[in-house]
């Protein structure tokens, strides 16, 4: 019988069988920011330990980091500088590349390993961060774990990983005009729960996820966490290899056709077998946007606000009721008909240049609302100096948005900033949990062009009434 | 690691589901380098009136003198979905926290806890719900049992629900393990891997 992508990379990787399902799995990759990074490397140096293998381990400054303009160590976050200088003085110590704040290559952890091409198809990446998963968008294994866990992975080169079941999921025919991948996940996790993907490694495929280019594929697997999964992943093709191709990390020459020969083995065979298959008709996704406070909670744009009374069991029906005493909402109002009182585009889900420029088509020669506060935070360095270059800052600035250093933001509560009390924010961000985004803050989870429609109109919008 | 053997103590509902990181530890409650000092901002969100404040509000479970000194959590499924970070556990155990008995948890959090001594116990809601009902009428004078060599939960009234737990995570918990120990003894092993992998796959080391 033939063998998931899953299953390749995973004996690629085994060490050795422990006990039941778990393996001991070599590590090929270690990425670690300043918020949990941090306390791995100083916990580390404490109990005596080295890293084995520094030159498999980066770093960079994202979750604490101020992202306004002029920043330094100094954050709005109280205590945030010891966070960023004790990153820098054992990410040194240890012999770590670290993206640092003012190296060009400084931005979100999931999207400058990407542009580094330090993840590359077939390879271990492990990160103390949960939206590792992103990275499976380019062929990796990649998932998130602790700091304690960063810890084992530093110290041996290796984790001890209970092996996840596999479930594909086909994202059939064609998507519709105004939706894209983030609007894919939202309706995935809508119909299928949070829970839908829990134990498993899920390998996106079919017509539509080809069709996908990379960023837009890391966006896909960026949110399989919020369906629970252990991680995501897409085969690798011409278009990953394409965009691997002369990034600083990247093999170059002769090993650069050696990696390419083993890369183009990275399929599921079509024999594989997997413990289970999802289906989705494309056709049927329209642009999703999120009205509670969990990612299951989202529905088409053209929706009403649901009642607890049609939830399919007493504690669903409760976790709605919950969710709508936070938001504010009641059954039966339209979703665009809600006001916002913010936009926000940026986070490991949204920023890179892919979804600034898409944005931007939206914004161009347009004004944000009056009374609405838009930001938009680029994903990394790199992605701020290409729109830069080609004018997106400009749009965005023109259109009424703030134009932002790179950084996690306003995603949660890095460099201490959030949105106020009771402020209704659409967000292309990953998580609309209570307060995620600040105290009592309302957070609506949508595609950029969507909150860039949406910025606009002061109200959530149907991002394909702007694309007439 | 503190080791994880029997444990006999309160138990406090908070039946929710979907309970996450962000609600166990808000992010602007980790203000230092550090695993300590995160007990105080456990639940700081629903446990406080004001943000970064510390005036207890009344109403929330932990507050309530019933379930003064809870060592056990009672919650619904997902339980520490989101964030990865290891301050929820730490935050957990620092407030005295030792199990948290839900119908599925978020699988780093997961992981997190085996590291740090806490017991993720995995019973259906069903259970779960039957267990707070138990505790309910007195939760000091009804504490739930918990053996781990025989992975059991005992009810104030006598019955006992038995839970699954892989038996390398039953073990580190049972002798206190550091995992790091267990696999830097198999250093031989990982080292002859190695070699042979760094020939196989030589772009990721040397990209040329």
């Amino acid at each position: 019988m033939g063998k998931t992508l899953f299953e390749k990379i995973w004996t690629d990787h085994q060490v050795a069988e422990l006990e039941g399902d778990t393996c001991l799995l070599y590590i090929d990759r270690v990425f670690l920011h300043e918020r949990t990074g941090s306390i791995a490397l100083q916990s580390l140096e404490a109990a005596g330990r080295k890293v084995r293998n520094p030159q498999q381990v980066f770093c960079t400054m994202d979750h604490i980091v101020d992202t306004l303009p002029g920043r330094s160590d100094r954050t709005r976050v109280p205590g945030g500088e010891a966070f960023i200088q004790t990153t820098r003085s054992a990410s040194h110590s240890a012999g770590i590349k670290l993206f640092d704040i003012g190296d060009p290559g400084q931005g979100i952890v999931h999207v400058i390993s990407p542009e580094q091409g330090i993840v590359q198809p077939g390879c271990t990446l492990v990160c103390p961060d949960s939206h590792t998963c992103s990275q499976g968008a380019l062929g990796a294994l990649a998932w998130g774990i602790g700091s304690s866990e960063a810890e084992h992975a530093l110290a041996t080169g290796t984790l001890r990983v209970n092996r996840p079941r596999t479930l594909r999921v086909d994202f059939e025919g064609r998507l519709p005009p105004g939706v894209g991948a983030k609007d894919m996940i939202l309706h995935l996790i809508a119909a299928h729960s949070t829970a839908g993907g829990a134990g498993f490694a899920i390998e996106f495929a079919g017509a539509a996820v080809r069709e996908l280019e990379i960023e837009a594929r890391l966006t896909l697997c960026n949110m399989a966490v919020e369906f629970s999964a252990f991680t995501g992943l897409v085969a690798p093709d011409r278009k990953a290899f394409d965009y691997l191709r002369g990034r600083p990390y990247a093999p170059r020459g002769r090993a650069w056709e050696q990696a390419l020969a083993y890369w183009r083995t990275l399929r599921s065979d079509d024999d594989a077998r997997f413990d289970r298959i999802i289906r989705i008709d494309c056709a049927a996704i329209a642009p999703t946007v999120s009205w509670g406070t969990s990612p299951q909670q989202a529905s088409a744009v053209s929706a009403q606000v649901p009642s607890p009374a049609a939830a399919a069991d007493a504690a669903a029906a409760k976790s709605i009721e919950r969710a709508l005493a936070y938001m504010g909402l009641e059954p039966g109002r339209r979703l665009t008909d809600i006001p916002i009182d913010a936009a926000f585009i940026g986070s490991c889900t949204n920023s890179r240049l892919s979804d600034l420029r898409a944005a931007a088509r939206v914004l161009r020669g347009r004004r944000v609302a009056a009374g609405v506060k838009a930001i938009c935070v680029p994903g990394s360095s790199q992605v701020k100096a290409a729109a830069e270059a080609e004018g997106l800052d400009r749009v965005f600035i023109e259109a009424g948005f703030e134009w932002r250093e790179s950084g996690c933001s306003m995603c949660f509560y890095a460099g201490g900033e959030s949105f106020g009390r009771r402020q209704r924010v659409i967000s292309s961000t990953n998580r609309n949990f209570e307060s995620r985004q600040g105290p009592e803050t309302r957070t609506h989870l949508a595609s950029p062009v969507t909150v860039a429609a949406s910025a606009v109109a002061g109200r959530i919008a149907d991002v394909r009434e702007f694309l007439r | 690691m503190k080791k994880f053997t029997t444990h006999r103590g309160v138990a406090a509902p908070l039946l929710r589901i979907n309970i996450d990181t962000d609600a166990i530890i808000p992010s602007r409650e980790m203000k230092r380098v550090s695993k300590h000092g995160l007990g105080e901002g456990l639940f700081a969100g629903w446990r406080y009136t004001e943000p970064g404040g510390r005036r207890p509000r009344p109403e929330f479970v932990l507050n309530q003198p019933a379930y003064n000194g809870a060592s056990i959590l009672l919650s619904g499924s997902n339980f520490g979905c989101g964030s990865s970070r290891e301050h929820a556990v730490w935050a957990l155990v620092e407030y005295g926290i030792r199990a948290v008995i839900a119908s599925g948890f978020g699988a780093i959090f997961y992981g997190n806890c085996i590291r740090n001594g806490l017991l993720p116990v995995v019973l259906p809601d069903a259970v779960v719900r039957q267990l707070a009902a138990a505790v309910a009428a007195d939760p000091q004078a009804c504490p739930l049992t918990i053996d781990l060599q025989q992975k059991t939960v005992v009810a104030p009234g006598g019955g006992a629900f038995s839970f699954a737990i892989e038996p390398a995570l039953q073990e580190i918990l049972l002798q206190g393990l550091d995992p790091i120990d267990i696999t830097q003894k198999m250093q031989r092993r990982i080292a002859s891997f190695e070699t042979t992998y760094r020939r196989r796959r030589p772009w990721l080391f040397e990209p040329g």
